[in-house]
């Protein structure tokens, strides 16, 4: 990690091909190295981060009251950090008889100021939880005393775990595990508290700054969706090839323990939604043995999504299994033990997160841990599927070569799709997509769970979604369109996204037939196209033209009464009511 | 060490914290001769200081500096 320094050295350089995003952070402490190590810390992570700092203590007067600066810069991102000292100071004044109160009393205000926030402002909001301060005067009895400090502060964080589970809108910054990470004597230095209103010592403004911009990042759909494993040493201890099933080291004896907890933490990403897969030197039958037949292995082969295991260069088969699962490599984390496997890999893949994993394996989770490599801003039933939907694929793809046909494959395939408006079923699935399709994306427009149901809601808007399943399973909710009535006659196309595994199933000309029926069906004349190019959309830039629409001005227009149906093998899976659809 | 090979680690440390490569300190020196040297960056000045000597100031040696000369008495005073 960066010093403040080295951060604060950033400020001066050239952040003019970054992304914007707006940002307001408000303190009841003094923010401003907060804010500079956060700016600075976006550029590290490729942010022009535009920040506006509330003065000095000045969060409700801010929240309150709806004409202040706060509403007027109209940030994308609003943080809070409320501290724990402040807090101790009102706990402090509380009479003893309420102190029992007093965590859900606090709770309220902070609600009070997250609903003003997310009601006005279409922000996402990061509150910082608060940081343990023992004032030890119950000892450890104040863990059996609910009227203690200590109680009601982790109290505090228990009850802010929750609104924040409930709100979509809501994320909390999790500064009190910054603070076991590094120690509160590292964290946190009286002398610049006294002196300064600083809470946070200079030594620990990296750590926050990069908890914050981690966050900021993953909201903007910068996530990690793979991580790849070599074998020998990094999942087992020993080298199958040469010491053979019984005697690589795993299981609870000696350094088998670091093994088997690592994959442990690797199984719990892929419940996660973590696609896993395995990249080593060795050769298939041999690699594949401990999976199937050791018993004390964790991780088994229905948990790895793509196994390759040869004698070939890394960085190639990296690049093989990147295009098997079709996502970016910047999404991608290689662990391996090996460092100069490392090194060949990052020089031939620099976009790819290559951890610098310890020599000692007992060290590898705590390493692991301190990265925060998987920061993510949903979670969704679909997650857990995603494994097996990579299997399938890879057999879809094996099944593929025996037709040489395409129209007969697909064909063979006996596609079904059910096509539904928004609902409160699909939501979190649906703004899960948009923040996570970078590739299949015409608008690039990320969209939270409080923005679809905003978008159900409107009149002005109609919301489709597909599913596509077929013969060997069912891929789930795939496809997002968003149209928006511009005029009486025109339909603009707001968002079109769909998930990179459907490809080349026709599914884009099965999406557009129905879009075309419903601009009939309601009387529009038009559909109205827009391409906004990013760094990874290039796939979709030809996306309308092949469709037929054509070029006007920068955008792309299509006359429904003059649409030829597009050939596509995909049957809807229910008679579609367009009343469901139109609100 | 004597009072000028501290005055010149400070005034290193002032440049490499400051980030600027003409500040040359003198035992007189004032935050109002030194360019970017505010009450913001006093604090990461001291901290920096405290981590290079490996010693810490109290409050209110922190507070009785007048300039450059009075952080060094309190450096001289706990090596």
């Amino acid at each position: 990690m960066k010093d403040f320094s080295t951060l604060k050295k950033n400020l001066k350089k050239d952040f003019s091909n970054l992304k914007k995003i707006k940002v307001a952070v408000l303190g009841d402490t003094a923010t401003q190295f907060l804010v500079q190590a956060i700016r600075g810390e976006g550029f590290e992570e490729g942010f022009d981060l535009e920040i506006w700092e509330a003065d000095f203590n000045q969060i409700e007067r801010q929240v309150l009251d709806h004409t202040s600066e706060l509403y007027e810069f109209n940030p994308q991102i609003v943080v809070i950090f409320q501290s724990s000292h402040k807090l101790l100071g009102k706990y402090n004044k509380q009479k003893p008889e309420k102190q029992n109160q007093f965590a859900l009393g606090e709770l309220e205000q902070i609600k009070d100021l997250t609903s003003n926030i997310t009601g006005a402002l279409e922000a996402k909001l990061i509150y910082y939880n608060y940081t343990e301060i023992d004032d030890a005067v119950f000892g450890n009895f104040a863990n059996k005393t609910p009227g203690s400090f200590l109680f009601q502060l982790r109290k505090l964080n228990y009850e802010l775990m929750c609104l924040a589970s409930e709100n979509p809108n809501i994320y909390l910054c999790d500064i009190s595990s910054v603070q076991n990470r590094l120690g509160k004597v590292d964290f946190f230095k009286p002398s610049i508290y006294i002196n300064t209103e600083m809470v946070l010592n200079i030594d620990a403004l990296p750590a926050v700054a990069s908890a914050t911009v981690r966050l900021i990042s993953a909201l903007q759909g910068k996530i990690k969706k793979c991580v790849i494993l070599d074998l020998d040493n990094t999942l087992w201890g020993g080298v199958i090839g040469d010491d053979g099933l019984e005697n690589i080291q795993i299981g609870s004896l000696g350094i088998g323990k670091a093994f088997t907890e690592f994959q442990y933490w690797i199984k719990k990403l892929k419940n996660r939604g973590v696609i896993v897969a395995v990249c080593s030197k060795n050769t298939e039958s041999v690699a594949k043995e401990p999976f199937e037949k050791h018993p004390d292995m964790v991780l088994r082969l229905d948990d790895i999504s793509v196994f390759i295991a040869n004698w070939e260069n890394k960085a190639d088969n990296i690049r093989q299994i990147q295009s098997i699962l079709n996502i970016g490599f910047d999404s991608m984390v290689f662990l391996d033990d090996n460092p100069f496997e490392r090194n060949i890999v990052r020089e031939n893949i620099p976009e790819i997160c290559v951890p610098e994993l310890p020599e000692d394996p007992a060290d590898y989770l705590e390493y692991l841990y301190s990265l925060n490599l998987f920061e993510t801003v949903s979670y969704s039933k679909e997650d857990a599927d995603r494994t097996k939907l990579y299997q399938i694929e890879a057999q879809r793809v094996s099944n593929q070569k025996k037709y040489t046909n395409v129209d007969d494959f697909l064909k063979s395939l006996d596609m079904y799709s059910l096509v539904e408006p928004f609902n409160k079923f699909n939501t979190p699935r649906v703004a899960q997509l948009t923040q996570r399709s970078n590739q299949f994306n015409l608008r690039t427009i990320r969209y939270t769970e409080a923005d679809i149901e905003r978008i159900s809601a409107s009149g002005e808007h109609h919301s489709f979604t597909f599913t596509l399943e077929d013969k060997f399973g069912d891929n789930g909710l795939i496809c997002v369109v968003i149209l928006k009535q511009e005029s009486s006659d025109v339909l603009f196309v707001d968002t079109w996204l769909m998930s990179c595994r459907v490809l080349k199933r026709g599914m884009e000309n099965f999406v557009l037939n129905i879009l075309v029926d419903f601009a009939l069906e309601m009387g529009f004349s038009t559909l109205k196209g827009e391409y906004l190019p990013t760094a990874k959309n290039a796939m979709v830039k030809d996306h309308y033209a092949d469709l037929g629409f054509e070029e006007e001005d920068d955008s792309w227009i299509l006359n429904v009464y003059e649409y030829k149906r597009r050939r596509n093998y995909i049957k809807p899976k229910k008679e579609l009511q367009w009343t469901e659809v139109k609100y | 060490m004597d009072r000028s090979e501290i005055l010149k680690v400070i005034n290193d440390i002032f440049i490499e914290t400051l980030d600027n490569e003409e500040i040359e300190l003198s035992e007189d020196s004032q935050a109002s001769d030194v360019e970017d040297w505010d009450s913001l960056s006093h604090i990461q000045l001291v901290v920096e200081v405290e981590k290079h000597f490996k010693i810490r100031f109290t409050s209110k040696e922190i507070q009785s500096w007048g300039n450059v000369g009075g952080m060094i008495d309190s450096v001289v005073a706990k090596l």
